[in-house]
C-alpha cells in the first residue's frame, strides 16, 4: 500500500523524466508523465504507444526515460504490457527476477481509437497494470487530426471550419464508461492542475491487484491554439467549468473527487482556445448551446451515479 | 508441437486461435490445466496482440512462443517487422493456410510468402517429427547472440497440422542442456533502465537494418552448428536442403514443404523406369542457402521450381525467383520451368509429380511461362 | 557511425536526453526572485521539462540548458516570484 501524498517536498528529487526531450514548450503530456511517475515507485516499468510523447522522448540516440521503457507500435501498448506482466509472472515462478509495477502511457489516439481493442483485451484478462491515457483530444503528433477523444465542435485539421461544417460534429467518446464496463477495480479522471488529486489516484490505482485506468487531460498549446504559459490554467478551467469533472470509480462506486458546486461558465474555458474561436460566431450559437448542455448533463449524470452506486455497493477494501 | 514447447521450457505463450493452428493452443491449454506447462499462457484478443504480448514478454528476458496461420499471420504482419527490428528471439509456428479472399481453410504457402521479407528466419518442415525437432532447434538458433532474430517453423495446415504420425520424442534433460536459458543482451531491469523501440532518423535507420541483414547472414552458419549439436544428442539431422539423386539427375525439382515427400516418390518411380529425376527440398528458406542449392544444380540439364503460392504480376513465384537469382549469381544458366501447384489446398499426387517431371523433359523450358498446374480447365 | 557500432535493436540507455541542450528554443527566460520565493515547489511540479532543479531545504533553481521558456512557472507561481524576461 503506497503512502498517501502529504506534500510536494516528500516527493523524490530524482526525476523520472530527463529534460532535453523534444516536446513543445508548455506541453501538457510531459507534465502528466512527471506527476504520474513521481507518485509511482522507482522500479516502475513503462510501456508506451506511438504518439507525441513517444517520438519526442525516445529519439535515437537520446532517451528522456529514467525508467525501463518499451515502445512497439501504435495500437498495442496494452498488449505489450500484458506480455511484460506475463513475463514477470513466469520468471518469478521459476525464481528469476520479480514483478514490478507497470504503467502504460497512451494518447487519446492510441487509446480511444486504434488501441481500444488491445486495452479491452488486456483489462478483460486481468493483467496488473495502470493505463494512463494522456488526452490532448486529437492526433496531435501527426498534425492535429480528430480522434474519438476530440470534443464536440472543436476545430482539427480533419474537422475544419467552413460554411458547410464547423468543427467536429460528434461528441467526445465516453472512454471511462467503456473501461468501467469491464468492471475494473479502479478507474478515474485526473487533471495536471490538481496534482494532489492526480497523485492520490495514481497511488490508489497502483495498490489494486488488477488493471486500473487513469484518464488525464493533457492540454496541447499547439493543437488547442493557446499560448504555452496557459497549459495549467487550461487544465484548471476544464475542471472548474465542469467540462472535465474529476471523479473516480472504485470497484463500481462513483465519487466526484473535486466537486464543483458553482461552475465557471464553459465559455471562459472555450474562448481561451483558438480551436473554438468559431463557436463564438452568431451562426454557431446553437452548437455552443449543445456543448454547454452536454457539460451540464454529464455532471448531473455523475452526481446521480455517485448517489446511486454509493448506496448499491458496500465499500470495498483494496 | 505443444510437447516441444513444453519441453523447451517456454515461459510465455501468447496466441489467438485460427484454423488450422487451434489444436496447438488447445493442447497447450490442456498442459496448463494439468500443471505440465509451467509458463504463462495468455489467451489474447487478436493475433496482432499475440505478437505484441510476445514483445513485452521477450523484453523481460523470458522465452516466448506463439502460433498462427493465414489471416492471423497477415494481421500480425506489422508486428513481424517490429519483432525482428527489435531483435527479439521469438519462435512462431505457422500452420500455412491460403490467404483470403476467397476464404479457404486449406494449405498453401501464401501466408508466409507474403511476409518473407520481414526479417524472420523461416524453416519449412516435411513431416511431424521434423516439426518437433525444428521447434527445439529454432529456440537455440534464434537466441544465439550472433543471430538474435525471431524464427518461424512453417508446415502446411491440415496436411501436417492435423496429421497423425509416429514421433520419437526426445528426453527433457538433453533438450534443456542444448537450449540453456535465454541470454538476452538487453532486458527490462529497473536497476539499469533501457529504452526499447526508440524512433530513428534517416541517419541511422539503414544501419540498423544492415545489422539485421548481417544477423540473418550469420544465421546460415549458426544453423549448421545448431544442427550438428542437435544431432549429437538426438541422432537426427535434416540439413538446410535435402538432396535426392541430384548428382545423377537430368531434371531436378526444387520444392519446399510436405509435397517434397510426394515428389520424391514420383522421382523414385520414374528412376525405377529408367529416368533420371532428382528432388532438392528446401528446408531453410530464410536465410536462403544459395550456395548449397546451386551446388546441387551444376550438372543437371533442367530445373523445375515448385511454388505453393502465387505472385500475381511477377515473372514467377517466390521459390522460383530465389532459385533463378541464386543460379544467376553462380553464373549457372539452365532452363528453369516454373510451376505453381497446390493452391488453396489442392492436392498434389505422385501421378502429378510424374507429369511435371515429364513437362521439363519435353522441351526447352526457356520461354515457357509459369505453369499453373492443377487448375481445372 | 559504422553500423557495427550501433546498439542492436536500437536500444538506448535511459536518461541520455539530458545531454541535448534545448536552450536555443526559448524566446524568454524565467528569473526567480529569491526574496519572494517561498520554496513551495509549485513551479517544479508544473514544469514540463523539468527545467527546475530542487536543492536542499526546498530551494529551486532554473536549469537554463533545458528551459524552453514556456512561461508556466511564471503564470502558476503563487507569490509571483518568477518573471519571464526576453532573451538578449
Amino acid at each position: 500500500m503506497l503512502e498517501p501524498i502529504k506534500g510536494l517536498k516528500e516527493l523524490p528529487t530524482e526525476e523520472p523524466l530527463s529534460p532535453g526531450h523534444r516536446l513543445c514548450p508548455g506541453c501538457g503530456a510531459s507534465i502528466v508523465v512527471r506527476q504520474v511517475l513521481l507518485a509511482a515507485p522507482k522500479d516502475t516499468i513503462v510501456a508506451e504507444a506511438t504518439g507525441c510523447l513517444e517520438v519526442s522522448t525516445a529519439l535515437y540516440p537520446y532517451s528522456a526515460w529514467n525508467r525501463p521503457w518499451i515502445h512497439s507500435a501504435f495500437e498495442n501498448a496494452a498488449a505489450v504490457a500484458s506480455g511484460i506482466d506475463s513475463g514477470f509472472k513466469a520468471l518469478a515462478r521459476r525464481g528469476e527476477g520479480k514483478e514490478h509495477p507497470i504503467i502504460v502511457f497512451g494518447g487519446d489516439g492510441g487509446t480511444y481509437d486504434i488501441g481500444i481493442q488491445a486495452l479491452s483485451g488486456a483489462i478483460e484478462r486481468g493483467h496488473k497494470f495502470l493505463y494512463v491515457c494522456y488526452d490532448n483530444e486529437a492526433y496531435m503528433n501527426t498534425g492535429i487530426q480528430r480522434s474519438g477523444g476530440t470534443p464536440r465542435g472543436a476545430w482539427t485539421t480533419t474537422t475544419q471550419v467552413g460554411s458547410a461544417r464547423a468543427g467536429k460534429q460528434e461528441t467526445k467518446k465516453d472512454l471511462l464508461s467503456i473501461v468501467v464496463a469491464h468492471r475494473v477495480p479502479y478507474a478515474a479522471t485526473a487533471s495536471i492542475s490538481h496534482w494532489r488529486d492526480l497523485m492520490t489516484k495514481v497511488r490508489k490505482a497502483l495498490s489494486k491487484d488488477g488493471p486500473t485506468f487513469l484518464h488525464v487531460m493533457a492540454p496541447c498549446t499547439r493543437g488547442w491554439r493557446f499560448d504555452s504559459e496557459k497549459t495549467i490554467r487550461m487544465a484548471r478551467l476544464a475542471v472548474e467549468t465542469r467540462f472535465f469533472p474529476l471523479y473516480e470509480v472504485d470497484n463500481g462506486v462513483y465519487k466526484i473527487t473535486f466537486p464543483v458546486s458553482s461552475p465557471k461558465p464553459v465559455e471562459e474555458y472555450l474562448k481561451l482556445q483558438g480551436r473554438y474561436s468559431h463557436m463564438f460566431q452568431p451562426q454557431n450559437a446553437a452548437a455552443l448551446d449543445t456543448i454547454k448542455k452536454e457539460v451540464d448533463e454529464n455532471y448531473r449524470h455523475l452526481e446521480k451515479l455517485s448517489q446511486f452506486t454509493s448506496q448499491l455497493y458496500a465499500p470495498q477494501t483494496a | 508441437m505443444a510437447e516441444a514447447v513444453r519441453q523447451c521450457d517456454v515461459d510465455v505463450v501468447a496466441a489467438y486461435p485460427i484454423t488450422p493452428q487451434t489444436i496447438i493452443v488447445e493442447k497447450l491449454a490442456e498442459y496448463v490445466a494439468d500443471g505440465r506447462f509451467k509458463g504463462e499462457f495468455v489467451p489474447v484478443e487478436s493475433e496482432h496482440s499475440a505478437l505484441s504480448a510476445c514483445v513485452g514478454a521477450s523484453a523481460t528476458g523470458a522465452r516466448v512462443f506463439t502460433a498462427t496461420s493465414s489471416q492471423g499471420l497477415a494481421y500480425m504482419h506489422e508486428m513481424l517487422y517490429n519483432v525482428s527490428g527489435m531483435r527479439f528471439p521469438i519462435v512462431m509456428a505457422v500452420a500455412n493456410r491460403a490467404l483470403s479472399a476467397p476464404l479457404v481453410l486449406n494449405a498453401d504457402h501464401s501466408d508466409m510468402m507474403a511476409s518473407r521479407d520481414s526479417g524472420w528466419i523461416q524453416v519449412y518442415a516435411e513431416n511431424v517429427e521434423e516439426i518437433y525437432d525444428r521447434t527445439i532447434q529454432l529456440f537455440r538458433l534464434s537466441e544465439d547472440p550472433r543471430v538474435m532474430l525471431p524464427s518461424a517453423i512453417n508446415f502446411e495446415g491440415f496436411i501436417l497440422s492435423h496429421d497423425k504420425e509416429r514421433v520419437r520424442l526426445l528426453e527433457d534433460e538433453p533438450i534443456l542442456k542444448f537450449l540453456g536459458r535465454p541470454r538476452p543482451k538487453h532486458k527490462i531491469d529497473p536497476d539499469a533502465p533501457l529504452t526499447f523501440g526508440a524512433i530513428a532518423t534517416p541517419d541511422t535507420y539503414y544501419e540498423f537494418r544492415m545489422q539485421q541483414t548481417e544477423a540473418m547472414n550469420n544465421a546460415l552458419h549458426v544453423f549448421e552448428e545448431v544442427e550438428m549439436e542437435f544431432e549429437s544428442f538426438s541422432g537426427r539431422k535434416y540439413g538446410a536442403v535435402d538432396a535426392y539423386n541430384t548428382d545423377r539427375a537430368d531434371v531436378i525439382m526444387v520444392i519446399n514443404g510436405s509435397a517434397a515427400g510426394t515428389m520424391r516418390a514420383a522421382a523414385r518411380a520414374l528412376n525405377a523406369a529408367g529416368e533420371k529425376a532428382g528432388v532438392l527440398a528446401i528446408k531453410l528458406y530464410r536465410p536462403f542457402p544459395m550456395e548449397q542449392v546451386v551446388s546441387h544444380l551444376f550438372q543437371t540439364k533442367a530445373v523445375i521450381t515448385m511454388d505453393r503460392s502465387i505472385s500475381p504480376g511477377a515473372p514467377s513465384g517466390p521459390i522460383s525467383e530465389d532459385v533463378k537469382s541464386a543460379m544467376h549469381l553462380a553464373g549457372l544458366t539452365k532452363p528453369v520451368l516454373s510451376v505453381v501447384y497446390g493452391i488453396g489446398g489442392r492436392d498434389l499426387s505422385v501421378e502429378d509429380g510424374k507429369n511435371i517431371f515429364g513437362m521439363a523433359k519435353e522441351g526447352n523450358s526457356f520461354g515457357t511461362p509459369t505453369v499453373m498446374y492443377g487448375v481445372k480447365a | 557511425m559504422s553500423w557495427k557500432q550501433l546498439e542492436e535493436g536500437a536500444v538506448v540507455k535511459g536518461g541520455t536526453s539530458a545531454s541535448y541542450i534545448v536552450s536555443g528554443w526559448r524566446v524568454k527566460r524565467p528569473i526567480i526572485n529569491e526574496s519572494k520565493c517561498t520554496n513551495c515547489l509549485i513551479c517544479w511540479i508544473y514544469c514540463p521539462e523539468p527545467a527546475i532543479v530542487r536543492h536542499e531545504g526546498g530551494k529551486v533553481t532554473i536549469d537554463y540548458d533545458h528551459c524552453k521558456g514556456c512561461g508556466i512557472c511564471e503564470t502558476e507561481c503563487p507569490p509571483k516570484a518568477i518573471t519571464m524576461v526576453r532573451e538578449p
